[in-house]
């Protein structure tokens, strides 16, 4: 069983900026473990010798050029968002950062 | 908002050893983001330099910038950096509006550059070594305003505006290990290491280096412990330092600060401080805490970067000359004193007193101008003295016709006006101007001869030896030609006249 308690579960939800129920807690303490015990089988099927990796394919320096392409305008930037401003994203203020 | 007691500076030294820490970043000049091809300017229209992968919308992909790492890798040079064979980027998790993607795609535990140093040198020339810990690649932040209630634009409403133009602007963190060791020169020393960083990234041409436009951006991390203590006290680290005078008072004032705490039997807060520039004392910002959870894993949407020695190698190739190094040089080949040579920095002068040299000036005559003539004239103009419009070589030209005779100093300032005034070449405007020194005897012989007439008493005197007397006589002739004679050659006619060999 992995190390995920019901208190882990409340500090992630916490730092992600989710509200969660009791129960939810208490539901997800158990799914969370599950699906960290299926992630850990991985490392049971690869050995001593395999390396942990970061990315399923050994590539390296994949580059782009420093010439400029293309961008939005404001309007398309905009588009999708909840409320702007002045050509400007408009957030609601974010208090302990004053 | 309370005010924090404070000690003085010299009682904070007496009782306490400080020692620091810094987060210089940098934003590189590159044409574009870090990951993606949106143009990175300042001050366009908001909103306007972004694409896809800045907004950080589903699916997109970024792509490393090529020039981005170049420079990264020169910055890690410049530092005595080891730069790694192999590393990654990492996601840093946060919630804040700055970042569109709810992570900062920085480095975390495989930083490009690590393990350098660079010696910082004190106004005295006290050189002190400063240990670098490392030298990461991420990309900068969009930028907030903060509106609302409180400014009256929005009754009730607090809010903020977001620009993601700045998001994704390529950044270098360079992280200082801790300094210990500066004792009471902690202030001195952090305003310094802070303008080293600044110059260094300028030479190297990664970075505008422009701190007023936020190029170059320090946190700085302050505690102190009581004098022979080895274990660190309890950091504040200050945000928002962003001049070189900054950067010294507000070292200053954490100092005085924690002292003032310390004395008090309180532990000091680890907290972030911020730093107001208007009465020079910071404020408290959040505490560290749970927020502090960044969790760090490796970017999955990148593949790491691998710098082979030969590139590495290719890139040292390229690095300018430090510019320590280069001003050491420099203040040797052209034998100033420290003060002139100190002048002469300070004035932002010493690439166009190099290149007037190059052109074909002596040292000397090149100071002369530049710190006499020139710097003057920029200061009364409100610009850098390079870009008053004067080149080296128009600074050659007049000190040439100066030596041969044709102008003297006094004209050749007027010219210098003229060719300010875009009149023309120094030759150009000797000819319009009339004002070439006069060096047909004729009129001068007319001049003396009036002179010598009008002051007698003078004439008999130098024909008695009294030379030193010749001065009455060549001031006149001076006079009578408005300023356009030779005077040493008026000098020369008058002894020649009256018979008197020196």
């Amino acid at each position: 069983m992995a190390a995920i308690n019901r208190d882990d579960v409340a500090h992630l939800a916490r730092l992600a900026h989710i509200e969660m129920s009791a129960e939810e807690l208490d539901r997800m303490a158990g799914e969370l473990a599950v699906i960290v015990d299926s992630v850990k089988s991985v490392s049971e099927a690869a050995g001593d010798d395999v390396p942990a990796t970061s990315h399923p394919i050994p590539l390296t320096n994949v580059f782009r050029e420093d010439v400029v392409g293309h961008t939005f305008t404001a309007e398309q930037a905009l588009s999708g968002a909840p409320d702007s401003d002045e050509n400007r994203f408009k957030v609601p203020a974010i208090l302990d950062e004053a | 908002m309370s005010t924090d007691e404070i000690l003085s500076f010299d009682e904070a030294m007496e009782k306490y050893d400080p020692v620091l820490g810094f987060e210089v970043h940098v934003e590189l000049n590159t044409k574009t983001k870090m990951f993606s091809s949106a143009p990175n300017v300042f001050g366009d229209e908001p909103n306007t330099n972004v694409n896809e992968v800045d907004l950080g919308m589903p699916g997109v992909l970024p792509v490393v910038n090529k020039t981005a790492v170049e420079s990264s890798i020169k910055i890690g040079l410049a530092l005595n950096c080891k730069i790694a064979e192999s590393c990654r980027f990492a996601r840093k998790n946060y919630f804040y509006p700055d970042t569109p993607k709810n992570f900062q795609t920085s480095q975390y535990d495989e930083p490009i550059a690590y393990d350098g140093y660079l010696d910082i040198e004190l106004e005295d020339g006290t050189v002190f070594r400063v240990e670098i810990e490392r030298a990461h690649m991420e990309e900068d932040a969009g930028k907030l305003t903060h509106m609302g209630g409180a400014t009256g634009r929005i009754h009730g409403a607090d809010f903020s505006l977001v620009d993601y133009n700045r998001a994704g602007v390529p950044l270098v963190e360079i992280v200082t290990k801790p300094i210990e060791g500066a004792g009471s020169r902690a202030p001195e020393l952090a305003k310094a290491y802070v303008a080293a960083i600044r110059e260094i990234v300028k030479n190297l041409g990664v970075s505008d280096a422009r701190m007023e436009r936020g190029n170059v951006r320090c946190d700085a991390n302050v505690s102190l412990r009581p004098h022979g203590r080895e274990r660190f006290g309890i950091r504040s680290e200050t945000k928002n330092v962003n001049s070189l005078r900054a950067v010294e008072h507000a070292v200053r004032y954490e100092i005085q600060r924690h002292a003032a705490v310390l004395d008090s039997g309180n532990p000091v807060v680890q907290e972030t401080r911020h730093w107001h520039e208007d009465t020079r004392t910071t404020t408290s910002g959040r505490p560290k805490s749970d927020a502090d959870d960044y969790r760090y894993f490796p970017e999955p949407d990148l593949v790491p970067v691998v710098a082979s020695r030969e590139w590495v190698e290719e890139l040292r190739a390229t690095l300018p000359e430090p510019p320590a190094e280069r001003r050491k040089r420099l203040k040797a080949d052209w034998g100033y004193s420290d003060l002139e040579f100190r002048d002469v920095v300070n004035a932002g002068v010493l690439d166009e007193i190099e290149e007037t040299i190059a052109a074909g000036a002596s040292a000397s005559v090149a100071r002369k101008w530049w710190m006499g003539e020139i710097v003057g004239r920029a200061k009364a103009a409100d610009v850098d003295p390079g870009q008053l419009g004067v080149s080296p070589a128009t600074v050659v030209e007049l000190s040439r016709m100066v030596e041969a005779g044709k102008i003297n100093n006094k004209m050749a300032s007027q010219v210098l006006d003229g060719v300010l005034a875009g009149e023309g070449t120094p030759e150009e405007i000797v000819e319009k101007r009339g004002l070439a020194v006069v060096s047909d005897d004729g009129p001068l012989l007319e001049a003396i001869d009036a002179a010598l007439a009008a002051q007698p008493d003078v004439a008999d005197r130098i024909r008695g030896g009294k030379v030193q007397a010749i001065g009455a006589i060549v001031g006149a002739v001076m006079k009578a030609t408005r300023g356009q004679a030779d005077a040493v050659r008026v000098r020369e006619l008058i002894l020649e006249k009256l018979g008197v060999t020196v």
